[in-house]
């Protein structure tokens, strides 16, 4: 290699590490000065917002946070309810429909796997009027079943399932089921479901967060407070209560995606390799 | 000699029954409420308690209200606005990383952990970020305001929040860093689909590696990309959270997004039900036509072509087995 094509290799090196390490610091910085401002106290922050390394006024600020209506262990709490229930209606009966897909030759099957696919270009929030006056006559508002159930139709965990299992299902296991006498359904849950295990990891990933980060849907269908989730919670932080208590305000935005950091980072391997499987067609 | 017969049993049906909560949900929790939501359009319904509900006289009344409402029309140009700004940086840093991480004559070290931490952004609520950010850019005293003036960059504070395109700026910005790891690592799977043997054959004959970026590369990723135009479109139309939470005392004209006009219409104050709903369906009709536009535009010819001519195929094979279906199939 001539020393020309050597010298403008390590250039390009150069401008590429550096690129890198800057985007990187600039993923990081908002969320360090996050948990540095939430142990400095207001007056601290007032004189210089700006801190790199941390002080001591945790406590404090937690009891001004708690003393007023954003309460984080409520949130987690109805976080935790709506969005565990909401993963398991998804994944599940996702799991159910793609196996119905793949498993079974019927009529409909190709007009209804372009139906699902069509269903994936319509946004939830357009019909957000009408699911919210559906919901209301019957009684379903300030409930956390709205928030649940609908989960059970969702066209792009179907559609990730059914790739998968199109790579990895062959029928022999299931005609060796039926040979034993299993019933359909029984297949299903017991043979069928372990097989997908990766599958449904990285897809309970995805609709987990999906569901925790949602503000739109919870915000309008629950009014009662003791049922706010931690999206809704943090929205109260912008109100004229906590107006003026800076360091408050920031301990709690640490406090309502501290759950978050902590399961990114433990399964972010599993998270960055579940988006590129899901984009890619085999 | 007659045909063998087989007696099979038939399993075709649980095709149907494992669909049924798919579309029992989908009718109930989505159909359904969309219809409603159309239906409502065309409507006086109204009120936090609603009494009555009476179709209007003129159907499209709440439609033509709507359209020629000037808060509505500056909620389209600011969603389009910001979108814009977002996208083209979002996706032109995509695809520069994505061509860095997918380089084939040297590995950047620490990939890993750069892709880790450039998604990390993605995973974290939009309400958290929308206010963080809000109290970063806060005027005149902020942590990016004093590393601006530290830095020497400005010299008296610069107000993020109350100045129009600033403030526009800044609500760009945040989705733009929410979303270009997301379209990096979509990218990056794209291109790691690329047969190796069409990037060897560019290189023997000669190409650089702009050459082979431009003319092999990107077409190969035209689905990909429009994957991520279409869904970005879309998102895009209904951004809420970030306007939202990050100016909610600001110059709302300036970030009022589609998506916040119509939850003002319905939740805040008016209750206007009747006017949310046609302003919403007026959206999808939007998001839809832009939609079959960007299909149409970058769909692949070829493919087209091709399924047309499998088509005209499979028609002549069928009228030519018509033809001869006089002779038994042995």
């Amino acid at each position: 290699m001539s020393n020309s094509i050597k010298a403008s290799r390590s250039i390009t090196k150069t401008i590429v590490y550096l690129v890198c390490v800057f985007l990187a610091a600039v993923s990081i910085f908002p969320f360090w000065v996050m948990f540095m401002n939430a142990t400095r106290g207001t007056f601290e922050i007032q004189q210089s917002a700006l801190a790199l390394l941390p002080s001591n006024q945790l406590l404090r600020n937690f009891d001004i946070l708690m003393g007023k209506t954003f309460n984080p262990i409520t949130g987690f709490i109805n976080s935790v309810i709506v969005s565990t229930g909401a993963t398991l209606c998804a994944v599940y009966f996702s799991c159910l429909t793609a196996y119905g897909l793949v498993a079974y030759s019927w009529k409909l099957r190709q007009p209804f796997f372009t139906f699902i696919m069509a269903i994936l270009m319509i946004p939830g929030q357009i019909s957000v009027i009408g699911f919210y006056q559906f919901m209301y006559r019957i009684g379903w508002t300030n409930t956390f079943w709205p928030l649940i159930l609908p989960g059970m139709a969702s066209p792009a965990i179907v559609f990730f399932m059914r790739q998968y299992l199109l790579a990895t299902l062959s029928i022999d296991i299931v005609d060796s089921a039926r040979i034993d006498g299993a019933k359909e359904f029984y297949t299903f849950n017991t043979i069928i479901l372990p097989i997908m295990k990766p599958a449904i990891a990285t897809q309970a990933i995805f609709s987990f967060v999906f569901n925790w980060n949602q503000l739109f849907m919870p915000l309008i269908l629950l009014t009662d407070s003791s049922k706010y989730t931690m999206p809704i919670m943090v929205s109260l932080l912008r109100g004229d209560i906590y107006k003026t208590e800076y360091g408050s305000v920031y301990l709690g935005l640490a406090l309502s995606v501290l759950p978050l950091f902590i399961v990114y980072f433990l399964l972010s391997r599993y998270i960055i390799a579940g988006v590129a499987l899901g984009s890619v067609k085999e | 000699m007659g045909k063998k017969k087989r007696k099979s049993v038939s399993y075709s049906r649980y095709g149907y029954y494992f669909s049924i909560p798919f579309v029992l949900a989908f009718l109930i929790f989505s159909l359904y409420p969309v219809v409603y939501t159309l239906l409502i359009g065309f409507t006086d319904l109204r009120g936090v308690v609603p009494t009555s509900i009476n179709f209007l006289e003129n159907p499209f009344q709440n439609f033509q209200t709507i359209l020629n409402m000037q808060s509505f029309q500056r909620a389209l140009s600011n969603t389009a606005l910001i979108w814009i700004m977002c996208f083209i940086p979002q996706l032109t840093l995509a695809l520069l990383l994505a061509a860095w991480f997918t380089n084939r004559h040297f590995k950047v070290k620490g990939q890993g952990i750069f892709k880790i931490l450039i998604y990390m952004p993605n995973i974290i609520t939009a309400a958290t970020i929308a206010l963080l950010f809000s109290s970063l850019f806060g005027y005149p005293k902020g942590p990016v305001n004093d590393l601006l003036l530290a830095m020497g960059l400005i010299e008296t504070p610069l107000n993020f929040t109350l100045m129009k395109w600033n403030a526009r700026g800044v609500v760009a910005f945040i989705q733009f860093w929410m979303w270009y790891g997301h379209t990096m690592i979509i990218i990056i799977a794209g291109i790691l689909g690329i047969s190796p043997s069409h990037f060897e054959a560019a290189e023997i004959d000669g190409a650089n590696a702009l050459q082979i970026f431009f003319r092999i590369t990107l077409p190969q990723l035209r689905t990909i990309i429009l994957y991520t135009l279409v869904t970005s479109m879309i998102g895009g139309l209904y951004m809420f959270d970030i306007p939202r939470l990050y100016n909610l005392g600001g110059p709302d004209q300036a970030t009022l997004t589609a998506a916040i006009f119509v939850y003002n219409q319905a939740f805040s104050g008016s209750y206007l039900y009747n006017r949310a709903a046609a302003a919403s369906m007026i959206l999808f009709v939007i998001a839809a036509v832009i939609s079959g536009f960007l299909f149409y535009i970058l769909r692949d010819k070829d493919e087209v072509k091709l399924r047309r001519q499998e088509k005209e195929r499979i028609k002549a094979a069928r009228a030519a087995a018509k033809t001869n279906a006089g002779g038994m199939a042995v």
